[in-house]
């Protein structure tokens, strides 16, 4: 079972090194993983997309509440809650091809952001479903190369 | 006036109440050493930082105080880790004090450096680089708070050499927040209620305690609980002495050297009422066959034991001393106990047939037997010494053989299952408790993981008395290699290449004195315990004596090998 973790922590050095040493020392693993300062400047944000049944899961919960540099930790599964990933592609661009790209990033409500002579980079956001739709599509004109940012979320309400 | 950050260190461990530290100087602490000449501190200089760490462990376990150890960086922080680890695995308050190379140097590969706060996350509670003399004092105050409150545990504070010398206003915090540490230490009522009506129900009820009796001091509640309800108690490795052995409700230890009717109580109750342990494998043997048929209450400080093992009906988070207090005062309004107590006779009838069919034995022949000497230290010392063990077979055999009456007399490493552990932990014990008996049983295997100690207790003249269970043997890997490999005892044997303990101890300056035959057991021990100076005692005993009852690992706890 997948779950999306919110985890309010102390914005200092070693902090990240503490969480992911947690998961790998008990063998729990990461699938996603992204870090940012929140409004407040002395606490970040790690939202966590990890895997494991209930037992796993709260154990994982627990362990990081048990961290001295963790203050919150917010497990979203079973809540609602909106999820958000941004993705940037570089597709080959080739005269062909190339309105049809214009026009599947337009009906993803995506942006080109650069384009070079032999291809465009394209930033899309949103939820898991929406990217992978968004990557299929492109997958047979060529893409050289993405880049994701990991999943970030918010409880809704 | 503004302060060094060594001055406020001094003037930080003075706040916390600190005795006595247990140390090895190094270049990156030349400045705390040279600052401690000027102050009333007592300290201890060990000879391997590995036996800094667990005489701060040992000294924290015997005295319920914070240890502290002071290393220098590099090498002498690495040292320390096999003794954190320790302390970690054991929920012991230690606070490891390491030197570090100036900050500008940091990240260099500079010389005597180690990333020392990397290497011990894993097995501290928590841990700090002090980058700014202006954080110390806090982070001093913090290190300690977090050391001692809820699951203790070892806290490890790294110095680099500038930050030591650099100066601040000195402002020791009064108060301390730390918004991400808030331990819950009262237990939820409701669930305690619950949690009583449930063992008014059972009719095979049974306490499983653990090392947070001990840590929490809940000895006298738990004596309490279990008398009124004459509910039977059987303890961990790491609960031995927080229930008492010789109280009549005692079934001894339990698990993989367990006694039989302990793990057969377990195995068979209707409820098993867990109290600060932690479902460890070596106590459940084969989880899924563990207490199958029970009902579980388990009472914790940290939420990360309940149901990390076993699945418990109901966890109460708190500390075991409140928790059972609460519970007794609730119990006080119950009216039909005598029934309730009426209606376990069964149950200890049980316990007296499990009992019986099964006692912890051994037979003394012409050989000394290992169990003989533990039987023996225990009778001469009326069971009034602090005892440490290394780990084996000596540590098992104490565990059975040696009634722990009260709470903090066995120091041993549990957990981690460290040799080398007991006689550094016996020298802490020891300048805690400077006019008490402590006693290291040993084996010839583990005591030469520390021996060089031997030369600290001269310095110090700390009066330990180590007895020696010599075999001859790494005794358990030998045991195990008798059971499941076919008696093959590679690389277990020592026999011939052991020194001479009795010369050894004397090369520097102790008493050294031997046993070889079952008459000169008590005289030993007698002239020993009579000796105001160290003494090491080789007990040349049974080369292949087993620690029997034994379940083989992965096996039911139920499935025991007796002899």
């Amino acid at each position: 079972m997948r779950h999306t973790i919110n985890v309010l922590v102390e914005n200092e050095f070693g902090v990240l090194a503490r969480v992911a040493s947690l998961f790998s020392g008990r063998g729990f693993n990461i699938e996603s993983l992204s870090v940012a300062e929140t409004l407040d400047p002395t606490i970040s944000t790690m939202t966590i997309v990890t895997r494991g049944d209930d037992q796993i899961l709260e154990q994982i919960t627990k362990q990081l509440n048990k961290l001295v540099c963790v203050i919150k930790v917010m497990d979203l599964e079973g809540k609602e809650y909106v999820e958000r990933e941004m993705v940037l592609v570089k597709v080959a661009a080739k005269a062909e091809t190339r309105a049809d790209i214009l026009r599947i990033t337009d009906i993803f409500r995506g942006k080109v952001v650069d384009i070079g002579p032999k291809s465009y980079t394209i930033e899309v956001t949103g939820d898991e479903d929406k990217i992978k739709a968004f990557l299929e599509l492109l997958k047979p004109m060529g893409i050289k190369e993405i880049s994701r940012t990991g999943r970030v979320a918010l409880a809704r309400g | 006036m503004k302060k060094t950050g060594s001055q406020i260190l001094l003037e930080s461990l003075k706040r916390e109440g600190v005795e006595v530290i247990f140390n090895f100087p190094g270049g990156a602490i030349l400045p705390i050493v040279d600052e401690l000449s000027r102050w009333d501190l007592k300290r201890i200089l060990v000879r391997h930082e590995q036996a800094a760490v667990h005489a701060a462990d040992g000294y924290a376990r015997a005295s319920g105080k914070v240890g502290v150890s002071l290393v220098t960086s590099g090498p002498g922080a690495t040292n320390t880790v096999t003794g954190i680890a320790t302390a970690s695995m054991d929920s012991i308050p230690v606070v490891i004090l390491t030197g570090q190379v100036p900050t500008p140097l940091i990240g260099n590969d500079a010389f005597q450096e180690a990333d020392i706060v990397g290497i011990a996350r894993p097995c501290t509670k928590n841990n700090y680089l002090v980058t700014d003399v202006r954080d110390l004092a806090r982070i001093v105050r913090e290190a300690f708070y977090i050391a001692r409150s809820g699951r203790s545990g070892p806290v490890l504070v790294d110095l680099p050499k500038d930050v030591l010398t650099n100066t601040t206003e000195y402002r020791y915090p009064e108060k301390i927040h730390i918004r991400g540490y808030q331990p819950t230490v009262e237990g939820h009522i409701p669930q305690i209620e619950r949690a009583l009506r449930l063992i008014l129900t059972a009719r095979r009820p049974v306490i499983y305690a653990g090392g947070g009796v001990v840590s929490s001091g809940a000895s006298e509640e738990l004596i309490k609980l279990a008398g009124t309800l004459q509910i039977p108690v059987t303890m961990t490795l790491m609960g031995l002495g927080g229930f008492p052995g010789t109280n009549p409700l005692s079934l001894g230890m339990l698990g993989m050297h367990g006694t039989y009717r302990a793990n057969m109580a377990v195995t068979e109750c209707d409820l098993l009422i867990a109290i600060g342990a932690r479902f460890d494998d070596r106590v459940t043997g084969k989880v899924d066959a563990f207490s199958p048929k029970s009902k579980k209450i388990h009472i914790d400080i940290d939420p990360t034991s309940i149901s990390k093992n076993v699945r418990v009906d109901i966890p109460i988070v708190g500390d075991c001393k409140r928790v059972l207090a609460k519970m007794i005062a609730l119990l006080q309004k119950e009216e039909a106990l005598e029934e309730y107590r009426r209606s376990l006779g069964p149950w200890h009838q049980q316990m007296e047939e499990w009992r019986d069919a099964y006692r912890l034995a051994y037979q003394q022949n012409r050989v000394i037997k290992p169990q003989y000497v533990v039987e023996k230290l225990y009778e001469l010392t009326k069971g009034d010494a602090i005892i440490a063990t290394e780990v084996g077979q000596n540590q098992m055999w104490t565990a059975q053989f040696y009634q722990f009456d009260h709470p903090r007399s066995l120091l041993t490493s549990g957990g981690l299952g460290t040799m080398g552990y007991g006689f550094p932990a016996a020298i802490g014990a020891q300048v805690a408790f400077p006019g008490r008996t402590v006693i290291d049983i040993a084996g010839d295997g583990s005591i030469q993981m520390n021996i060089q100690e031997l030369a600290t207790v001269m310095q110090y003249k700390l009066p330990i008395k180590v007895a020696i269970l010599n075999n001859g043997y790494l005794g358990m890997v030998r045991q195990w290699q008798e059971l499941f490999y076919e008696r093959r005892y590679t690389l277990t044997h020592l026999g011939e290449v052991n020194p001479d303990f009795v010369k050894l101890a004397e090369a520097y300056g102790a008493v050294g004195m031997r046993a070889t035959k079952p008459e000169e057991v008590v005289p030993v021990i007698q002239e020993a315990l009579r000796t105001p100076l160290p003494v090491l005692m080789d007990f040349v005993v049974d080369p292949e004596e087993g620690v029997y009852p034994m379940v083989p690992a992965g096996e039911p706890i139920s499935q025991m090998l007796l002899v």
